[in-house]
């Protein structure tokens, strides 16, 4: 029973990443209308910025909160100047775009911080942690909960979340009421990115620091956002969840741990053919 | 009266396909003019390039005496004119409410916002009792009035409506122009009216220009253009 409970609990830290993964990647495609294949590596980037900060001696939430703030801006900066350039492209086109940017931000990690595994420190006092998680898995369900409680009262109760909404859903009767519908786009990429990276930053003690870190996790957190319905953001959160408790339950007592990456793709592959539009998604029809 | 908007030697064409030609217009400060024709004749296009929807186009657009042609379609509705699109543009996901709020958007008075959403719900009493209802669960009609106390809420000096009795019963589209003769007459708002229903129309508005292909063929007072019969035989057929 202790077993069942810690890994319980445990898929439940790990879906914490995979619902912000999720999250971010249902905000992106909500706007565009695309999968942000370079969303994990924008994270992982950020949470090498975060390092090299706190190996510099910059106090650890210091180096949180500005890796988050170059997470926001480097996602604003893509936005701006090269997703918008693939405005009216091909759905091809765009993916080769983000499976680019996806190598050349990869790329540029390993270049820059080399492709050696790393330890990243974890801020939770070791004191926190209890019989059935570590006092890193506590806290860094307190962190997702918490990221997720302000995004969503930032999109449900703010002037500017309203807009963001509206320009994602209807673009043209959107600039009819004078909102500038390029700008709330770029800002729903610094939004994803800025979250992308809290996951990678509570991920990176687990998982360890390096250039492919993302790879899995990008994965689950996909799984995370067909499970709860792409167009539903908080369903995707949700998802993450879901799919962390069962990736850890299937990862203990059904596939084993080498076989644990295979739930996620099974997961994507069982959503998209008995029920495409998710657990919480709305079934988009369109007239033809 | 002073002319508020003015179109002069108006061009305009989606890519390569032309679809307005030579168009002059005006809509005097206070008045209602209604834009007349068959489909196709460009009554749409003139107001898509009037606010800069995806239309390439050649010419002057002044309003209020200031040119606005080549201007962004957010920047020329902060300067005051509110467009209710053909398939009226609610956000069919969000509330009444949330529709009416982002109306006010680019407004930073807040406290005649709030007085505004008051004035919005007497003039359309039925979007109150559906005030946390989403919008796509309305009615047409009712979807219609969200579209225009939408936007009322940007407190425009000129309303573009684009066939605002399209697809509505008809004692429906009685209520809505009553009330578009109300927000005339009592708040001054300009209107540039679209409409296939030319009586109705030519009952509300005060000018009157009759589009065909791209092309004005007719422009006076609509009481005369009412009293016309060749005219109104020959383009309207009633």
């Amino acid at each position: 029973m202790d077993t069942f409970l810690h890994q319980l609990l445990s898929g439940l830290a790990n879906g914490g990443i995979y619902a912000s993964i999720g999250l971010a990647l249902v905000m992106i495609f909500q706007a565009t209308h695309h999968i942000n294949f370079a969303q994990g590596e924008q994270a992982m980037f950020s949470a090498y910025i975060a390092l090299t900060l706190i190996q510099a001696g910059v106090p650890y939430w210091a180096a949180f909160l500005i890796a988050l703030a170059f997470a926001f801006i480097a996602g604003v900066a893509i936005e701006r100047v090269v997703v918008r350039q693939f405005d009216n492209a091909p759905v091809l086109a765009v993916v080769v775009v983000f499976l680019g940017m996806l190598f050349i931000i990869n790329s540029l990690a390993g270049w820059l911080f080399t492709y050696n595994v790393q330890a990243f420190p974890s801020p939770f006092p070791v004191g926190l942690g209890s019989k059935f998680l570590s006092a890193h898995e506590i806290g860094m369900i307190g962190v997702t909960l918490v990221t997720l409680a302000v995004v969503y009262a930032f999109f449900r109760f703010t002037p500017l979340g309203l807009a963001m909404r509206a320009a994602a859903q209807n673009p043209e009767a959107s600039r009819l009421v004078g909102i500038r519908v390029g700008w709330m786009l770029a800002l729903g990429w610094g939004l994803a990115g800025a979250i992308g990276a809290v996951a990678a930053i509570m991920a990176a003690p687990i998982v360890y620091i390096e250039p492919n870190m993302m790879a899995g996790i990008l994965l689950y957190g996909f799984a995370a956002a067909l499970l709860g319905g792409i167009n539903n953001p908080w369903g995707a959160a949700v998802g993450g969840f879901i799919v962390g408790v069962a990736e850890n339950l299937a990862g203990a007592y059904v596939v084993g741990t080498e076989l644990k990456l295979s739930v996620a793709l099974v997961i994507i592959i069982v959503v998209l053919v008995t029920k495409p539009a998710g657990l919480f998604g709305r079934t988009v029809v369109t007239r033809v | 009266m002073s002319a508020l908007l003015e179109l002069k030697g108006v061009n305009a064409a989606y890519g390569q396909s032309q679809v307005i030609y030579d168009l002059n217009l005006s809509v005097a400060d206070g008045g209602i003019t209604a834009l007349l024709g068959a489909n196709g004749a460009g009554k749409t296009t003139t107001l898509r390039t009037i606010c800069n929807m995806r239309v390439r186009c050649s010419g002057t657009i002044t309003f209020a005496g200031k040119k606005i042609d080549g201007l962004q379609t957010e920047d020329i509705v902060r300067r005051g004119i509110a467009h209710v699109p053909d398939g009226r543009g609610t956000f069919v996901h969000l509330t009444v409410e949330e529709n009416l709020v982002l109306g006010a958007y680019s407004r930073r008075d807040r406290a005649a916002v709030a007085q505004d959403m008051e004035r919005v719900f007497g003039y359309f009493p039925r979007l109150r009792e559906r005030i946390a209802q989403q919008a796509g669960t309305l009615s047409g009609g009712e979807q219609q009035m969200l579209a225009i106390a939408r936007a009322l809420m940007l407190r425009p000096r000129l309303l573009l409506l684009d066939e605002p009795s399209f697809g509505l019963a008809p004692l429906i589209v009685q209520e809505i122009f009553r009330i578009l003769n109300r927000i005339n007459t009592e708040d001054g708002v300009s209107m540039l009216l679209v409409e296939q229903n030319a009586n109705l129309a030519l009952s509300l508005a005060h000018d009157v220009y009759l589009l065909e292909t791209g092309r004005v063929v007719l422009n006076g007072p609509a009481a005369q253009v009412r009293n016309d019969d060749s005219a109104r035989r020959a383009y309207l057929g009633y």
